[in-house]
């Protein structure tokens, strides 16, 4: 295969799977605190819509961006207080979440379907490093939200294994009555790592409206908040290997395209079915292997922190 | 952290025992909190939410019309939510109805576009046992990893929703598309003898009695049988019916399918009753609006008939105020909220809340 064939495959993955890593990352936080969240379908459809009103409002991408980021943090922020807050179950109230939040972005983009936008995120080439053969279109030649992906794993993985709020949160997740009786604030932990993650997961979404495809359309994100909470899963809640897990699932997703191109036809309803089936695949496979080694997830993960019962 | 303190101020008392008209008014008060809260939403529009929700009631229950076409959407949501109700009893948390509500239609047009020559009363309950099985593996594929390597459940079933709705578009898009139907995805019509018998002067078919004996049948099972004792241990504690010598894995196997497979008969009652053929988008997210009535229901067969019906009469609603320009999506934005103050609800019916002083007298 050629080089240019090989690039775009390679750079076109990173694109597709940044609004998965924005995702997922933000899971990351909040399950390593110990609250599991299955609201990120509906958190980043919130923020795409979110993002693509303010942005044609505006007419600037970066407000558009921030108020994506807000509108993911304000829904993350129900999730905690019923989960956190009133303890009730994790799984039925991320279930909600993403209910509510497909309504929501439906009602609210009603307006807005098949609209353009003028303002959006576009490729800024990296100077110097763009130009590296293989590497440089690969992976520096995108728009300015992919590279703050990368700063994203880089921060999560920093703050989640080398700094003291890092140990702090992943002992909440962990065992958050020894966390408490260590003076940690198991509470106000929780919230600030389950609104975090709405952010990422707002920011997510905003990416698929503002850059990825420059448009609004309904149930947009197609799956991706769910194949994010899967790939949480594979990554054994490591920011790096999430980085890794969206750039295989950006050239799964894409893959049916190059397919196409390369003369292979195969009917295009079996393609859009691949990511769906591969993360199956992916998960079972990845499940028992960790199984085997150990690796467990957070200790605490779904379950509610009851101070009078510690 | 953001005035947020109160929050975690807040306290709660155990009760010892909960009274039953806890149990009744949590999800009652649940709807009308959701309809205020969404009200407000309706509101920013600049319409009076209190006009909307009149037409809302008034489309669903104000005619006999509203009234067959409020039980007919009923009866999708009965079956596929008894499905959810299931899983959910034993802590599966399946959410992948939407998926198998369409891998049972496909199966029971199978046997109908093939045999279309048997007559009814072979035909009918082929299609309702083909809808089973078909939907049933549907829900069996995730069991299987969830029961063997504790592969998380709630992933697998709803990315299957997916794969089974692309799988009927590729049908009625591809080989199953009727040549006659103008290239619309839609199959060949079934035959007479394929078709549900519809009650009286109405749209509404056999479907609602099928709907209504799964729920008998669920109930004696759950309440009356040494299985259903099985599946309320199971989902109390898995080691604990480990330990009590059930075989925890058998059952996890057994309830995904029949789970899958009540929301399978659901396809079939749809494509048979309602479509009587195969099309795209035969269901406009029954299977998420299962999880919500699953949930309200308190997961009790009885109550999910009941919450059926008004979230059937929510759907016509929802289909008359289209045309005052709100989108199909607001229902499905009142579910979601409805579902929200159930969940947050939930701890009134186990606690009795109070508020903790500053210094923290407990």
């Amino acid at each position: 295969m050629e080089q240019s064939l090989l690039t775009a495959i390679f750079a076109t993955g990173i694109i597709a799977g940044t609004p998965i890593l924005f995702a997922a990352l933000g899971e990351i936080l909040s399950e390593q605190a110990g609250v599991l969240n299955l609201g990120v379908e509906g958190m980043m459809l919130v923020g795409a819509v979110t993002g693509f009103m303010i942005t044609m409002e505006t007419n600037n991408q970066w407000l558009g961006l921030l108020a994506a980021i807000g509108a993911g943090g304000l829904m993350a922020l129900i999730h905690a207080f019923l989960t956190i807050t009133l303890r009730a179950n994790q799984v039925v109230s991320g279930l909600a979440l993403t209910i509510f939040g497909t309504g929501l972005s439906g009602y609210l983009g009603q307006t807005l379907i098949g609209k353009p936008l003028q303002a959006t995120f576009k490729a800024v080439p990296i100077p110097g490093l763009s130009q590296i053969p293989w590497v440089g279109p690969s992976l520096f030649q995108h728009d300015l939200l992919v590279y703050l992906g990368y700063i994203g794993v880089a921060v999560c993985w920093f703050v989640l294994y080398r700094t003291k709020a890092g140990l702090k949160i992943r002992a909440v997740g962990e065992n958050p009555s020894a966390a408490d009786a260590a003076g940690v604030n198991v509470f106000a932990i929780r919230y600030v790592c389950v609104v975090l993650g709405g952010m990422l997961a707002g920011l997510g979404g905003a990416y698929l409206s503002l850059a990825y495809a420059p448009s609004w359309l309904e149930n947009m994100t197609a799956g991706r908040g769910w194949i994010a909470v899967a790939l949480v899963i594979f990554a054994t809640w490591n920011p790096t290997k999430a980085f890794l897990g969206s750039w295989l699932f950006g050239v799964v997703d894409i893959l049916g395209f190059h397919l196409q191109n390369l003369g292979i036809t195969v009917s295009s309803f079996f393609l859009k079915m691949l990511p769906y089936v591969i993360t199956i695949v992916v998960l079972i496979i990845v499940s028992r292997e960790t199984k085997k080694r150990h690796v467990a997830s957070p200790g605490a993960l779904g379950i509610p922190y009851n101070r009078e019962e510690r | 952290m953001m005035g947020c303190e109160w929050m975690w101020k807040i306290n709660f008392e155990k009760r010892s025992t909960t009274p039953r008209i806890v149990l009744f008014l949590v999800p009652l008060l649940s709807i009308i909190v959701g309809l205020v809260f969404v009200g407000f939403f309706i509101a920013g529009t600049g319409k009076s939410p209190l006009y909307i929700y009149g037409l809302m009631f008034e489309g669903a229950f104000g005619s006999a019309y509203g009234l067959s076409e409020t039980v007919v959407k009923s009866i999708p949501l009965i079956l596929t939510g008894l499905g959810v109700a299931l899983a959910f009893r034993m802590q599966l948390w399946n959410i992948g109805a939407e998926g198998q509500l369409y891998m049972g239609a496909f199966g029971a047009t199978w046997l109908a576009l093939n045999f279309p020559m048997w007559p009814a009363y072979l035909l009918l309950p082929g299609m309702l046992i083909m809808s089973f099985i078909t939907g049933g593996i549907w829900g069996l594929l995730p069991a299987i990893p969830r029961a063997y390597f504790k592969v998380n459940e709630t992933i697998t079933t709803l990315l299957l929703n997916y794969v089974g709705i692309l799988w009927v578009d590729y049908l009625v898009y591809g080989p199953w598309r009727d040549p006659k139907g103008f290239n619309f995805p839609i199959t060949a019509p079934f035959s007479e003898n394929a078709i549900l018998p519809i009650l009286g002067d109405s749209r509404i078919h056999a479907g609602l009695i099928v709907g209504i004996l799964a729920a008998v049948v669920l109930y004696i099972i759950l309440k009356y049988t040494k299985w259903g004792f099985e599946i309320r241990v199971s989902g109390e504690s898995g080691a604990a019916a480990h330990y009590a010598g059930m075989n925890y894995i058998r059952n996890i196997l057994l309830v995904m399918f029949v789970s899958g497979g009540l929301a399978g008969i659901a396809g079939m009652t749809e494509v048979s009753g309602i479509t009587q053929r195969l099309q795209h988008g035969i269901s406009p997210g029954y299977g998420y609006s299962a999880i919500i009535i699953a949930w309200l229901a308190r997961l009790n067969p009885w109550a999910v008939v009941l919450v059926s019906f008004l979230f059937g009469g929510l759907l016509v609603g929802g289909y008359s105020i289209q045309t005052s320009g709100f989108p199909a999506a607001t229902v499905a934005m009142l579910q979601g909220a409805i579902l929200f103050f159930v969940v947050g609800g939930e701890i009134f019916v186990g606690y009795r809340l109070t508020w903790r002083s500053k210094g923290g007298n407990q």
